[in-house]
């Protein structure tokens, strides 16, 4: 996608979110700016024979105050996740449903494992008691384009329906695939993001076989250290971002608030290897140009990193950026949330987006926590442990998905 | 007895609060949920009773009563 004056300008006006520190926007910026870590040993399940035995998890989520009973019992965690978290976003948005045309209001979530913990549930089930007694909500509860649909459901959204499946990309994906239907006069109003709901034994022993997972599990809130030369692999962690997006003249029409422009948006692959990113980062390199692109900058005031917390990640990405910023890699402020967040796969990058916008609002930078020795290979300014007072204006989000799928956002403060 | 327990699982699956009536004439098709529920409900009345109900046989119940009668006939024939 290329700058042109025909596009309809995508604005920014909802955001909601379920995560480890709670339900909310405000709740969610706050801890990050205090530099909270969520991690802590996982309780949902017995983790005895399993090297990593921590996560972000969300203790105690309960949907019934947002949502009848009768609805959520028929939902997946992780359609909870984004049925509390779209509403959220929605009361945010200050959006009155009943003046929206319907038709032209719309939702593209992203998710990585969608439904699994039904899959797994109901497999167990096939396995001791036999086929017949396999729920008939299975299939509902654990496909992945389930959140979306049932997000249509819950809010009368008649417009475009989709659901992106890029590993750890999923939502930025999602964010950009909603913007450009907005930007094509497709929709006046999407609801956008992702949820995952993956901590599961299943989940966290495959990843813990790719030796992706950090095993610090005697101190939990140090384990997620994207940057140090001491990380020893990312945390698992769980929850939904949703953003509003919205024509910038629907927004104004109904006098709303405009938090910021998603102004451009980038998408490559590197063509490389099942998970291992290319070692030169080129890919990651190509998203963030063609988001800058899209937008007409070619500089920043924040990167919202994919900061897992990997050997592999954090070296390759920040070699792409400074192959993308040059000498103003230096200068630009990269910060990865996950080291507080830990990584929550397919809804990530809504929350990145999320405290983007949220840094955008504020002027305030969050911190990569636990960044206490740098990797001699990292050796950018990761705003290390302590949030941080600026004008921030612009900020770029970089998303890698296993597969090679990268994707880049670039929000900037609407003028 | 065998109606009561069949009572307590719809009440519970459908988290229904005690104001609502559950009697022998109340059919599952009048309780405004959908196909999937219903399948749910009766695999949990299976479940209760430790028997399977034939699929030819769920066209033939008209309330939760005949549910109740049809259980009791192939409980106490065993």
């Amino acid at each position: 996608m290329s700058g042109s004056s025909e596009k309809r300008r995508v604005a920014v006006t909802g955001m909601g979110c379920v995560t480890p520190f709670g339900i909310g926007r405000h709740t969610f910026f706050d801890n990050l700016i205090a530099g909270n870590p969520a991690v802590s040993l996982i309780s949902s399940f017995d983790t005895s024979g399993f090297k990593t035995k921590i996560a972000a998890e969300i203790k105690n989520f309960d949907p019934d105050p947002y949502f009848p009973k009768s609805e959520t019992r028929r939902m997946n965690r992780f359609t909870q996740f984004a049925a509390v978290a779209a509403k959220d976003a929605i009361i945010d948005s200050g959006i009155d449903l009943e003046k929206l045309d319907k038709n032209r209001f719309g939702i593209v979530l992203g998710t990585g494992f969608g439904g699994i913990s039904t899959t797994l549930e109901q497999h167990k089930i096939l396995l001791e008691r036999g086929a017949n007694r396999v729920s008939p909500f299975c299939v509902p509860m654990m496909i992945p384009n389930m959140a979306a649909g049932t997000l249509s459901i819950l809010f009368g959204a008649k417009g475009a329906n989709e659901t992106v499946s890029t590993a750890c990309a999923s939502s930025s994906h999602a964010i950009a695939a909603a913007a450009r239907l907005i930007q094509a006069g497709e929709a006046d109003v999407m609801i956008c993001g992702g949820s995952e709901a993956p901590l599961n034994p299943l989940v966290l022993a495959a990843f813990s076989s790719m030796k992706a997972l950090s095993v610090r599990n005697n101190e939990p809130e140090k384990a997620s250290r994207p940057f140090d030369k001491n990380r020893d692999g990312f945390v698992m962690g769980e929850g939904s971002g949703i953003l509003i997006l919205e024509s910038f003249e629907h927004a104004v029409s109904r006098n709303a608030d405009i938090y910021a422009e998603l102004a451009g948006t980038g998408s490559s692959a590197d063509a490389f290897h099942i998970t291992s990113p290319d070692p030169d980062g080129l890919g990651a390199k190509n998203a963030m140009k063609s988001a800058l692109c899209e937008a007409g900058i070619s500089k920043v005031d924040l990167i919202m990193a994919h900061g897992t917390g990997t050997l592999a990640n954090d070296t390759t990405e920040t070699k792409a950026i400074k192959a993308v910023f040059g000498e103003n890699a230096y200068k630009t402020p990269v910060v990865s949330i996950k080291s507080m967040l830990g990584h929550t796969l397919g809804s990530a990058a809504a929350f990145e987006a999320i405290a983007a916008v949220s840094s955008i609002i504020s002027g305030v930078i969050p911190p990569t926590i636990n960044l206490e020795n740098p990797d001699t290979e990292c050796d950018l300014d990761y705003v290390p442990n302590f949030a941080r007072k600026a004008g921030t204006k612009i900020v770029l989000t970089n998303s890698f998905g296993f597969g090679g799928q990268n994707s880049a956002l670039v929000f900037k403060a609407a003028k | 007895m065998y109606f009561e327990k069949i009572a307590d699982v719809v009440r519970s699956h459908l988290s229904l609060d005690e104001s609502i009536q559950i009697t022998p004439e109340t059919s599952l098709k009048d309780m405004k949920i959908d196909s999937l529920d219903v399948i749910e409900i009766i695999m949990k009345i299976e479940d209760c009773f430790e028997i399977e109900i034939p699929d030819e046989k769920l066209n033939e119940f008209r309330n939760l009563g005949d549910i109740a009668e049809y259980i009791k006939s192939v409980k106490e024939s065993l």
